[in-house]
């Protein structure tokens, strides 16, 4: 091995001769036998990822023209599963509004949040920044913390908001907050803004503080007037990288948080009000066992959220000019 | 704070920027407003789990607690080492620590592995193995979970932990930052200069790269730790003595008037942790985020 490399660098010129004389096959297959050492060390990551990520993708696509349910073989019934959901099944177009009212708020809320308050604490002293970075990040990762906004605003006078509102006498039964098909939504939703501020957050104020400081400087010169366009000309462009990866976080979390309003609102939700896309998919796959029925949810959901992110990722291309 | 805020400003640059008095008083307002939204329920459940049983059900309820008292957490270790859960309390912590520990250790290795091949060797293949990881940042793994169920019926896995334990270590989001960070901050050079030296691959990778990499290191550790921490029920799992600490926890939750002292008594030994983590790696983590951004 130790030779090789060597040899290798040698052989630079010899090699790109030697490339021409051979189909992009045969050349190929040359690389790939003197980079054996790469694929070695790639392999155990890249077949766990592949078995567990990627290849779920390809069966849920192909079990999704099936009837399976787990038991006997899947037999091929054509786009069948895909005419059932869109032409009968009212429950999943209802929680495809509910997913798609929930990811439209949550998504770019969370992130113009993220976004925006990584900018303003960007000029601040750093222990004061680490502090409110923690304030902001920790409901993030305080798992099942937003638990106690099921006690505030819980349906009898204990609850904080009933209790606060009974005391001022500005109603006289409590409100069934989490019962009620008009509090359901909002309320998941605020719930889902809270912890939302995740890596993509850390993202942002790490990109901040990487922006050249020179750059303002010479912007201010150049007629920078104020902070607006100094974001829009010098910063924004600057950090379209973090922009990106924050998107694409912002979005997977905007499809992803069907737990919270199982935890909060009870599974499933009163009229189906909260009733996402996940919950179908759960609802046909886990308890129902029409496996063939979810894995066309999942193949929907699928196309759905990689869909989003490639729309967002051409307008992100768009900033700063 | 708004003071020393402007005194550092005027200090640090030479050339006075355009901010005006107006726009600093915006932005600390909304900061606070938002501030306030974020930090009170944190606040409201620590304050919950410190209040005696009679203030718990005040009338009207208080966002502050009179006197404190630590039975919320006697209780909590009372109903842990209660016979009602079927398996001793210590195995949901046992399953836990297991999960967490061999998962991040795992993805760890393999990660670094992975990371340190699409970063800094050639190969045919490697445009597009980390465009397929990048791909699958885009899509939530729940979308998944139906298909991974038959291929883990497949390997035999059901209702065992390597269900959770082997797919953690093939997770994206530790693998994406680490190799991220080694494109900006692991130079070629220094690689080229040792495998001229006669380093094996595994060698440059393990004496050279890896080194310059720790904030990385600990970035995927946190990550990985606080998502496998929080695991809780499964569609892989049923066998009760294989369940987790945060399914536990949630069991508790869900006993209702009863147990709300000890649910939130929970709940924050639950957050403590994640949060203790990280408070001590948030300038690694930082460090590791200022090259997480995606090049077109």
């Amino acid at each position: 091995m130790s030779n090789k490399v060597a040899d290798a660098a040698q052989a630079a010129p010899k090699r790109a001769v030697a490339r021409k004389d051979m189909s992009k096959l045969q050349w190929t297959l040359k690389e790939m036998k003197n980079n054996w050492v790469a694929y070695i060390m790639l392999a155990p990551y890249y077949l766990i990822f592949l078995t567990f990520t990627i290849i779920p993708v390809f069966v849920s696509f192909f079990l999704s023209f099936t009837s399976f349910n787990m038991i006997e073989a899947p037999v091929f019934i054509g786009m069948d599963n895909y005419a059932r959901l869109f032409l009968d099944d009212d429950i999943f177009i209802l929680a495809c509004q509910n997913t798609l009212i929930f990811a439209a708020v949550t998504g770019p809320v969370s992130y113009l949040l993220s976004f925006t308050i990584a900018w303003f604490i960007n000029e601040l002293p750093p222990k004061l920044r680490a502090f409110i970075t923690l304030i902001f990040y920790a409901p993030n990762i305080s798992g099942s913390a937003y638990m106690i906004f099921q006690v505030a605003f819980s349906s009898d006078s204990y609850g904080l908001v009933n209790g606060w509102l009974l005391d001022l006498e500005m109603i006289d039964t409590p409100i069934l907050f989490f019962q009620n098909a008009s509090y359901v939504m909002p309320l998941c939703i605020v719930v889902a803004l809270w912890t939302s501020l995740g890596a993509g957050f850390l993202s942002f104020i790490a990109g901040f503080q990487t922006v050249d400081r020179s750059m303002y400087e010479a912007g201010a010169v150049d007629g920078v007037k104020n902070r607006w366009q100094e974001l829009w000309y010098i910063t924004l462009p600057a950090m379209r990288p973090q922009l990106m990866f924050g998107a694409i976080l912002a979005i997977t979390g905007a499809f992803g948080f069907g737990g919270i309003v199982d935890a909060l609102a009870g599974n499933p939700s009163v009229d189906y009000c909260a009733w996402t896309i996940m919950h179908h998919l759960n609802d046909y796959g886990g308890a129902r066992f029409e496996t063939g029925y979810a894995s066309a949810i999942a193949t929907i959901l699928f196309i759905i959220m990689i869909g989003s992110n490639k729309i967002v990722n051409i307008l992100l291309k768009k900033v700063g000019q | 704070m708004a003071q020393k805020y402007k005194k550092l400003r005027v200090r640090k640059h030479t050339v006075v920027l355009n901010r005006s008095a107006g726009g600093d008083a915006g932005i600390f307002f909304f900061l606070t407003i938002m501030g306030i939204f974020m930090f009170i329920p944190m606040y409201y459940t620590v304050i919950q789990s410190l209040k005696p049983l009679d203030e718990l059900w005040a009338f009207p309820p208080r966002l502050y607690v009179v006197n404190p008292t630590l039975k919320n957490f006697k209780d909590l270790f009372r109903l842990m080492n209660s016979s009602s859960w079927g398996v001793p309390f210590s195995r949901y912590i046992f399953n836990t620590v297991v999960i967490s520990v061999s998962g991040t250790f795992g993805n760890l290795v393999l990660s670094s592995l992975a990371a340190y091949v699409l970063s800094k060797m050639k190969f045919p293949g490697k445009g597009w193995m980390f465009q397929l990881i990048v791909l699958s940042l885009m899509f939530n793994a729940v979308a998944a979970s139906i298909a991974n169920f038959i291929i883990m019926s497949f390997l035999g896995w059901v209702d065992t932990l390597w269900a959770i334990i082997i797919p953690a270590w093939g997770s994206t989001l530790g693998l994406y930052l680490m190799k991220q960070f080694m494109d900006s901050s692991v130079s070629d050079a220094v690689l080229e200069s040792a495998r001229l030296d006669g380093a094996s691959e595994l060698r440059t990778f393990w004496s050279i790269a890896m080194p310059m990499v720790k904030p990385a290191w600990l970035t995927l550790i946190v990550y990985s730790f606080q998502g496998l921490w929080n695991t809780g029920s499964t569609i892989y799992i049923y066998s009760e003595e294989l369940k987790t600490f945060s399914y536990a926890i949630g069991q508790i939750l869900s006993g209702g008037i009863v147990r709300a002292g000890a649910g939130a008594a929970s709940t924050v030994v639950m957050m403590l942790v994640p949060i203790i983590v990280f408070v001590v790696s948030q300038s690694n983590i930082l460090e590791t985020m200022a090259s997480s951004g995606m090049k077109d």
